[in-house]
């Protein structure tokens, strides 16, 4: 058998699809929750779960910006919470024309003998837990590996591990209805150029598609989550234009055009940086096999939850830059976001060293 | 460093995506001496210098077939050869717009624990031996390695090693200014369905292109010949409509954008098989970032051969059928052909040869 065709072929494909419709990209709403209690800590709201739960229904809820908006990824708890009305987020979601994924993976865990290099978990009853998410109305998942330059990283050890465990993580997604989002991060921080980025993404997107491969993926009922191309943290920043040019360069040479959408990480960019480099890689004029598009997650609420301040009155006020960015990266997509003109929190960078999520 | 940026990096990157012009493509008349024999003696010719250069001028002085053509691959004899007016044929071509490629390897020799299993040599000296061959004029290269289905075959060593054989061979073209063909040739015999030479394709061309990335091959300089996915030689045929959906499938789950063209082998099929399956794969709706055509070494000479038969006189004859063919698969790879080639003398003769060795 060349590629998985199970009973959930079809549908992988038609999920996939739908998630890569042009103007629409993914809500990376799952953060865990410590790691959710970093962010409401930095607007001084406690992390109980009412917290996390009017957060996320002050996001979901924001009707106007969910035509810009294919899927939702969640946390484990978020999938079973409902708004203050009693109806299960995923029923909203789902009469909104939203896809709800789900966060598998368990965590990172350091590689012995490595310089700080890590792999992730979550393998253990993987398959069960994808069958009892599909039946709570998940149709999508998402699993990080993440990689580092360095020296010597990421070594050749961290590379064969990570891409090896998406790829079984993939696989097991799809023997139970769910499209595997495949992301293989490689953290932007270091003194590197952006030429160095682009040998390193490409070698770790080879080994990860050549996995996904030896694993019999069904690589149209997938999506790729990369990040952009870009210098590391401590260089020079580039143009928009070149961030494109070297991110699509380095897709071109690797994705096979089978995967039907690719869905950046925003990393530690800044929210206009984000939508900005979105824009224009979907500009540049270089045959292009899948759709490019955004799964953001503080790229898309870091305003959103400065505004709202853990506070009910802010509601409207958070929703309308929810809204704001919502929109801005939906026409990134289609190569048509003009700019804003950005204030403050848009333009702020998000970008924290050795980002533990 | 992630590919290939030396002195070569443009011209590579403009040769290959002049080869995938649309409305052309590649005559694979590298046929060794041994091979090219086989030929001969099917029309009754004597294997000699004089008759294969006779042959080869045949070919490359067809009045209106070079338009249609952006590459020919010669055998090292034939790229130092003249016309009986004693014009180099690297000249012709150039002057008809189409570049001299040259065949690399050195043939297939068995992997030792496997069920007749091959690998190809041909990596010594290689470099040299490019350099020396873009100095007459070639600019790009071919290295064929070959595998086959059955029960346990292709093996995981026949796949790394072929592979990897072809990935090393690559990077030293580029290194020496030619644009690498990649050819890992599945042979159709055997009894098994589409569907399995589907499997085995798409895990043939993974290996490579894992392998290509892991050499620092620059994909935008290369180009890949391939098999088409069909069902085996012992198989019932299938309807080139399904033949088109099973390679590109096979091709967008393997094959990077970066390359720019798809030039297929034409294995064993007839002329007329080959021009219709090439004809439908570019009709096929879908994702074909790569242009599809052909290179094509019997598919495009055998009724041409048949038709001269070594005499003089038949010349005319003979390159009118090469001219047929030449124009047919023009279409194909332009999803415009209509089958009006198929009346020629040969043309829908099966080429297959069991476990046909080059």
């Amino acid at each position: 058998m060349s590629a998985f065709v199970g009973k959930y072929a079809d549908e992988l494909i038609r999920t996939a699809k739908y998630i890569a419709t042009p103007g629409k990209g993914i809500l990376a709403a799952d953060e865990s929750t410590g790691t959710i209690g970093k962010r409401l800590s930095s607007i001084n709201v406690e992390n109980t779960e009412p917290n996390r739960q009017a957060l996320r229904e002050l996001l979901f809820t924001t009707f106007d910006a969910l035509p810009s908006i294919s899927g939702v990824i969640l946390f484990e708890e978020t999938l079973y919470q409902k708004t203050s009305a009693g109806k299960p987020f995923v029923d909203v979601l789902a009469d909104n024309k939203v896809i709800p994924g789900i966060k598998v993976d368990k965590g990172i865990v350091e590689l012995a003998g490595t310089n700080g290099e890590t792999t992730t978990q979550g393998f253990d009853s993987l398959g069960a837990r994808c069958q009892q998410y599909y039946k709570a109305g998940a149709r999508f998942a998402k699993w990080r590996a993440v990689l580092k330059i360095g020296p010597t990283e990421p070594s050749e050890l961290a590379i064969q591990q990570n891409a090896q465990g998406l790829a079984r993580y993939a696989i097991i997604c799809q023997e139970n209805g769910l499209v595997p989002i495949v992301e293989p991060e490689i953290l932007t921080d270091g003194n590197h150029d952006i030429k160095k980025c682009a040998a390193v993404t490409e070698t770790v997107l080879a080994a990860v598609y050549k996995a996904l491969n030896d694993h019999h993926v069904l690589l149209e009922g997938t999506l790729l989550k990369p990040n952009m191309v870009t210098p590391g943290s401590d260089s020079p920043k580039v143009a928009p234009a070149v961030v494109a040019e070297y991110t699509v360069g380095a897709l071109r040479r690797t994705v096979p055009p089978a995967v039907p959408g690719i869905v950046f990480l925003s990393g530690g960019q800044s929210e206009e940086d984000a939508t900005l480099n979105l824009n224009a890689m979907n500009k540049l004029g270089v045959l292009k096999p899948w759709t490019l598009s955004f799964s953001f997650g503080r790229a898309l609420q870091q305003s959103t939850i400065k505004k709202w301040s853990g506070k009910k009155e802010n509601v409207p006020s958070a929703q309308a830059a929810f809204l704001a960015r919502c929109k801005a990266n939906s026409e990134a997509t289609l190569g048509k976001y003009a700019g804003c003109a950005a204030d403050a929190a848009a333009s702020e960078s998000l970008y924290v060293k050795d980002y533990k999520y | 460093m992630s590919a290939y940026c030396g002195q070569f990096h443009d011209e590579l990157i403009a040769n290959a995506a002049y080869i995938g012009t649309p409305g052309k493509g590649i005559l694979a008349a590298d046929e060794s001496t041994g091979t090219i024999g086989k030929r001969l003696a099917s029309i009754n010719v004597e294997n000699v210098e004089e008759n294969r250069r006779d042959l080869r001028e045949l070919l490359f002085c067809t009045p209106g077939a070079l338009q249609y053509l952006s590459g020919v691959i010669l055998f090292e004899e034939t790229l130092y050869q003249k016309t009986v007016d004693g014009k180099l044929f690297v000249e012709v071509l150039k002057e008809g717009g189409v570049l001299p490629g040259i065949k690399v390897d050195k043939g297939t020799v068995e992997l030792a624990g496997t069920n007749g299993e091959t690998t190809t040599q041909g990596h010594d000296d290689l470099g040299k031996r490019c350099k020396k061959y873009y100095e007459a004029g070639a600019r790009f290269a071919k290295w064929r390695a070959v595998l086959k289905i059955s029960p346990n075959e292709p093996s995981q060593l026949s796949i790394d090693a072929n592979a990897n054989g072809l990935a090393r061979y690559a990077i030293i073209c580029q290194e020496n200014g030619l644009v690498p063909i990649v050819e890992p040739e599945i042979l159709v015999d055997g009894p098994h369905d589409i569907a399995k030479c589907a499997e085995v394709t798409e895990r043939v061309l993974a290996a490579c292109y894992k392998a290509l990335n892991d050499h620092h091959v620059l994909l935008e300089g290369s180009l890949l010949k391939p098999n088409m996915v069909t069902p085996g030689s012992e198989s019932k045929k299938v309807a080139p409509e399904v033949v088109a959906e099973y390679t590109v499938r096979a091709l967008q789950r393997t094959v990077p954008a970066a390359v720019p063209a798809i030039v297929f082998l034409s294995g064993g099929q007839s002329e007329e098989e080959a021009t219709l399956n090439l004809n439908a794969m570019n009709k096929l709706q879908g994702k074909k970032p790569w242009s599809l055509s052909f290179s094509f070494g019997r598919a495009l000479q055998q009724s041409t051969l048949k038709a001269w038969a070594g005499k003089v006189e038949n010349v005319e004859k003979a390159r009118t059928a090469f001219l047929t063919r030449c124009k047919a698969n023009s279409e194909a790879t332009l999803g415009t052909y209509k089958g009006d080639a198929a009346g020629g003398v040969g043309v829908s003769e099966s080429l297959h040869v069991k476990d046909y060795k080059y």
